[in-house]
């Protein structure tokens, strides 16, 4: 390592460079596999056509969660199509060696919820998937990102992958937020200000006292919402909380060999002196609990705000988008967004499944019902997140209020299991994504925290914990 | 992959940004195995209003898109490339494109060209109003021209992305000629990286 000053990212990159040369992309080497049902069975396909094996099965882990059902596993998933997908999945890893947590495991789950809580992911690791929210790991001081299909083959045969060197890009968040404000509002919040193409092309590192004072669990929110930003990758120098949350996990480094990481992880910081192509600043202190109005994560305002009017915004392309989704959406500018009625309440997904977010809920709705007329749903991230919260009695609490107590999988994040929105129905949802049609046909998606989603569950409108009171 | 130089045809206005792959292919697609069959799912829900261009007889075997910035944000499914190129389309012209689906489209051959946005807007209102007009992607010399519309500009595309679209070259072949490299630096990863043996 020479003596320029680099950023995190680039000192995570510069570790994985297997070849570099004039004119071609870096070839990277690849530390963390992670592979699910939906984006992989073309890719066996190929190394079986091609007559290739997997480089290294041990560096890859499979596990079922896009169309899992979550409910009555005991039974046959009752889509076939589902249940194909399923299924050519456990073919090809046991074709060609790779591990798989299947439907039913005590280790199923959300990919990428499974990785950080087996203790797998860990700083200065280089994560790929064939989904884009693998930009969650980041969390750790890790370079993840989000890959295609071809390129998940390419990382099957080689444990590599040529990549393009992306620019860097800081985003500052000073200031303590808030009590009501979440990882998830920051995120919301970031992202309403800079627009969901201000990443594009580029690895965001997220920095400030705001950032360092969260949790794992909240960094991992933050990171996994880095390609709403539009960033190829968001990352997060690791700190003590971060190897606090590694020391002891399952995969997780013992002993003199966890010594050794530490000291290397340590180093994993971005040097004074280096620059970042691109920064921002947001300050947390000025930050509320977000809600989207729209059909793009861009598309938010705080709780205490109102539907915007498509003409106050300044460029055309965002009035455009304005009015198409406010169509969608069947919104008038001008409502009060707690005026929003829901008819649906998603607690789930990647950015929002994890034990702290579920603790966050249920400290929310315990000894309170949900609204009469509303369909309110948990579905844990990770069949380890449910055997924990289970213990706590978080699955009593869920379900003395009336929520549905799920098994763990995708869900309503994005529809590909039974778990969807009616056409029209509108959604509180704690997931990533409010495009049209994401959580079901005609289906209305607004994106909000776990303690908004639940007081919503209570009011039968948006709200936050305090309008409960 | 196919070699592509040259992508001569006629145009479709997509006249919003920020298109998700989500609309380009809804997640119910995406349960297929195979890597063919997405074509009746490309922009399905649009496509469901009648006046949506893709249902415009006028533009009916137009080879190239042109729409929005921002293009093909969202999910990582490279299903839509795959149902972009069953479709018809052999490049995507746009003022900017999402990450990983610009990526998947290179690995694919579908040709994303990144023109500036004046340019683009241009093109579509040209196209709105002559469905007929004449579009040449020259991926050799890396040029959008639209001679009924007074475009002729180029477009960035690495010269990697360029060789290996002009000759059709597969990554995983290219990566296989690097093996000892490969094998090289798998001696150099420190011993405490995790690894998923049965234990």
């Amino acid at each position: 390592m020479n003596s320029v000053a680099l950023t995190l990212s680039q000192k995570v990159w510069e570790r994985h460079v297997v070849r570099r040369a004039e004119g071609e992309p870096d070839l990277l080497y690849v530390d963390l596999h992670l592979v699910h049902e939906v984006t992989s069975p073309q890719a066996f396909d190929g190394l079986r056509l091609a007559g290739r094996r997997v480089r290294r099965p041990e560096l890859t882990l499979a596990t079922m969660d896009h169309n899992v059902p979550t409910t009555d596993l005991d039974r046959p998933t009752a889509d076939p199509v589902s249940a194909r997908q399923m299924e050519a999945l456990a073919r090809n890893c046991e074709e060609f060696g790779v591990p798989l947590f299947p439907i039913g495991s005590p280790e199923q789950g959300i990919v990428h919820v499974i990785g950080p809580q087996l203790g797998l992911t860990q700083p200065g690791m280089l994560v790929v998937c064939g989904d884009s929210h693998t930009s969650t790991h980041g969390a750790f001081g890790a370079l993840a990102f989000g890959i295609g299909t071809s390129e998940v083959e390419h990382v099957l045969a080689t444990q590599t992958l040529p990549v393009a060197s992306p620019r860097t890009m800081a985003i500052t968040v000073t200031g303590t937020p808030p009590a009501d404000v979440s990882a998830k509002d920051l995120i919301l919040g970031i992202i309403a200000r800079l627009g969901v193409s201000a990443g594009v092309g580029r690895v965001v590192e997220y920095r400030g006292e705001a950032i360092r004072a969260l949790s794992m669990e909240g960094r991992m929110t933050v990171c996994n919402m880095s390609i709403e930003l539009g960033a190829r990758a968001g990352t997060i120098a690791p700190d003590d909380t971060t190897f606090a949350y590694l020391e002891g996990r399952p995969r997780a480094p013992k002993g003199a060999a966890w010594e050794r990481a530490l000291e290397a992880w340590r180093g994993l910081v971005t040097d004074d002196g280096a620059a970042f192509d691109h920064d921002a600043t947001v300050d947390a202190s000025g930050l509320m609990p977000y809600v989207t109005w729209g059909t793009n994560p861009g598309q938010a305002v705080p709780i205490d705000g109102r539907v915007p009017e498509p003409e106050a915004f300044a460029e055309e392309r965002d009035r455009e988008a304005a009015r198409r989704a406010l169509a969608y959406q069947e919104l008038r500018p001008g409502t009060a967004i707690r005026d929003i009625p829901v008819d649906a309440v998603f607690i789930g997904s990647c950015t929002n499944a994890r034990l702290e977010d579920l603790r966050v809920a249920a400290s929310v709705v315990r000894g309170r019902r949900v609204r009469p007329g509303i369909r309110a749903l948990v579905v844990p991230g990770s069949a380890r997140v449910k055997a924990e919260a289970e213990r706590e009695g978080l699955d009593r609490v869920f379900s003395a209020a009336g929520f549905e107590w799920r098994d763990p999988g995708c869900s309503m994040c994005l529809g590909m299991n039974p778990d969807v929105l009616a056409p029209g129905q509108r959604c509180a949802s704690t997931s990533n994504r409010n495009f049209e049609g994401r959580q079901g046909p005609g289906g209305r998606t607004h994106l909000v925290s776990p303690a908004v989603a639940a007081a919503t569950a209570v009011l039968g409108h948006f709200g936050t914990p305090k309008d409960l009171d | 992959m196919e070699a592509v130089g040259r992508v001569v045809g006629r145009g479709v206005p997509l006249d919003r940004s920020d298109v998700d792959t989500d609309q380009i292919i809804p997640s119910v697609w995406l349960k297929r195995i195979e890597r063919t069959g997405y074509a009746p799912g490309l922009f399905s829900a649009w496509r469901a209003d009648p006046a949506f261009v893709l249902n415009d007889a006028r533009y009916a075997g137009a080879t190239i898109l042109v729409t929005g910035p921002n293009f093909g944000c969202g999910s990582s499914r490279e299903h839509a490339v795959w149902a972009l190129e069953e479709h018809g389309f052999r490049a995507v012209v746009a003022a900017s494109f999402a990450d990983i689906f610009r990526s998947n489209a290179l690995k694919s051959g579908l040709v994303p060209v990144t023109a500036p946005a004046t340019t683009v807007r241009a093109l579509i209102r040209a196209l709105e109003r002559d469905p007929s007009i004449e579009i040449v992607v020259d991926v050799e010399a890396r040029r959008l021209t639209v001679p009924a519309a007074g475009v002729d500009v180029p477009f960035a595309l690495e010269d990697h992305a360029r060789m290996r679209l002009l000759e059709g070259l597969d990554d995983v072949d290219l990566a296989m000629r690097h093996a000892d490299a490969i094998a090289a630096y798998e001696g150099t990863r420190p011993n405490w990286l995790p690894s998923i043996r049965p234990r």
